[in-house]
């Protein structure tokens, strides 16, 4: 293994948006660190931000809707913007989208509209460089387990992850990461309890 | 052409309006109310839109909340990709995870929904008779188009449907940020045991078809090109019928909206920003 430079080391609170530059050759390490804590992930080519990450066009290419070690997640112009360089889950989501108040509505009720949702964090981490609600594509789960079931059935269910496992992404382009530590209490993807996690860029 | 004078305007004028009425494979029926397909039981002065998309063509309508919307897979080989805009604030469009998340299921299909990114139903599917569709694989772009056809622009034989979702958002005043994640109509995708894709491209009988009603004032723009998991070495895909006409919004007694109790709060959502 390379030593290479850290960085960028940061904990992201639980339940907070967080963003940063990752350039290409860079790495970035997400570290789950006290188990199943879903983190909702958006990325934008920092040239040019309506190229951004693509869950159809990744799915479409790697034939598969987890993302497992090697995955290349694709842009929405088909371009390589990163690679699973790591990880110590078997796979991730990027069917389940994001949390949002109004989708709660429908989910769970409407006594869960004015919760805190992973929307709000994109919202407000992307609010700051310019891009709103319409940069708001589906999104990444990492450490998050969606299954589709034989007859169609699909749902958010128990995590496969544990305290201090990790996921991490080499970063193909000059890229801008965008994170929402997700705050839902109402299903299984952070244990009912959202806990902090912590970034690390290398490179 | 040598009889043909064109060298002064009123040449050129008689030249192009002797083009009048001239009938082709792909075209809309202008007005809809001629359209010699109207559904059965549909009255001549209900129809709002008849037009056939060309095998790599694409259209944009809007349709007012009440109204059908029907597309027919005339040959067997269409695939139509399909975003949706809220027509009054078009910055609330289709999610396309919430529509899977929110109705626990994977597959789109008669009494489905297909949900808004602010927890509202968009559209719901009235009849489906194809059963093959896709929510996960999106709509080809000029790099997958270019890698098995060898070309991709909207001004070649082989566009994709991307760049035709782009001029159709364009019409509206939308543009490439506005390209959102799509549902494919008539080509399926059903997910294995391992999380794998497997592609349901046909070609199937002639004639499917898929009955909508749009449940709010609705932009949709289709794009009618060869689905991404399309393997077939040539650009395969036939022409797509729309058709669309007046009806009346979801009753409050309506099965599809009482379905689930997720698809009920996706209409209670609709209903309640109606309250004016």
């Amino acid at each position: 293994m390379t030593t290479s430079a850290i960085v960028l080391d940061e904990i992201v609170p639980a339940r907070a948006p967080w963003d940063a530059v990752v350039r290409k050759g860079q790495t970035l390490r997400i570290v789950d660190l006290e188990g199943n804590q879903a983190v909702d992930f958006l990325m934008y080519a920092l040239a040019d931000d309506a190229e951004r990450y693509s869950a159809q066009d990744t799915i479409a290419a790697q034939g598969n809707i987890f993302l497992r070690d090697g995955a290349r997640l694709l842009s929405n112009e088909g371009r390589l913007m990163a690679t699973v360089s790591a990880t110590s889950v078997d796979y991730h989501d990027t069917i389940g989208g994001a949390c949002s108040c109004e989708s709660n509505t429908l989910r769970y009720g409407h006594h869960t509209k004015a919760q805190h949702a992973c929307v709000e964090n994109f919202l407000q981490a992307n609010a700051r460089h310019g891009r709103g609600k319409r940069d708001m594509v589906s999104n990444i789960n990492w450490f998050m387990n969606v299954p589709v079931e034989a007859d169609g059935a699909l749902g958010i269910v128990d995590g496969i992850s544990a305290p201090g496992l990790f996921v991490e992404i080499r970063a193909e382009m000059d890229l801008v990461a965008v994170v929402s530590n997700c705050p839902q209490i109402n299903n299984p993807c952070n244990g009912f309890n959202p806990t902090p996690v912590r970034m690390i860029i290398s490179g | 052409m040598s009889d043909v004078n064109t060298a002064d305007p009123a040449g050129a004028r008689a030249h192009a309006r002797a083009m009048a009425g001239t009938q082709v494979e792909s075209m809309p029926t202008v007005p809809a109310i001629e359209a010699r397909d109207r559904p059965e039981g549909v009255p001549a002065e209900a129809m709002l839109w008849a037009e056939t998309i060309a095998a790599g063509g694409y259209a944009s309508k809007r349709l007012d909340r009440g109204a059908r919307l029907r597309f027919l897979d005339l040959a067997g080989d269409a695939c139509l990709s399909m975003l949706v805009f809220s027509a009054e604030r078009p910055v609330e469009r289709l999610n396309v995870a919430d529509t899977l998340k929110v109705q626990w299921n994977a597959y789109l299909g008669q009494g489905r929904l297909i949900l808004s990114d602010m927890g509202k139903v968009l559209l719901s599917i009235l009849e489906d008779d194809a059963q093959t569709h896709d929510a996960f694989c999106g709509a080809s772009n000029a790099a997958s188009n270019a890698r098995r056809y060898g070309e991709d622009d909207n001004w070649g034989p082989h566009p994709n449907a991307r760049d035709r979702f782009a001029l159709g958002v364009a019409k509206f005043g939308l543009g490439r940020k506005d390209i959102h994640p799509c549902i494919n109509w008539f080509k399926g995708v059903r997910i294995a045991a391992d999380g794998g894709t497997v592609a349901e491209i046909g070609p199937f009988a002639p004639g499917r078809r898929l009955t909508l009603r749009a449940e709010m004032d609705v932009i949709v723009v289709l794009a009618n090109c060869p689905h991404v998991l399309d393997e077939r070495a040539a650009y395969t895909v036939t022409p797509a019928r729309a058709l669309a006409w007046r009806g009346a919004p979801a009753p409050l007694d309506d099965p599809i909206r009482n379905a689930t109790p997720e698809g009920l709060r996706a209409f209670l959502n609709v209903e309640e920003d109606l309250r004016r």
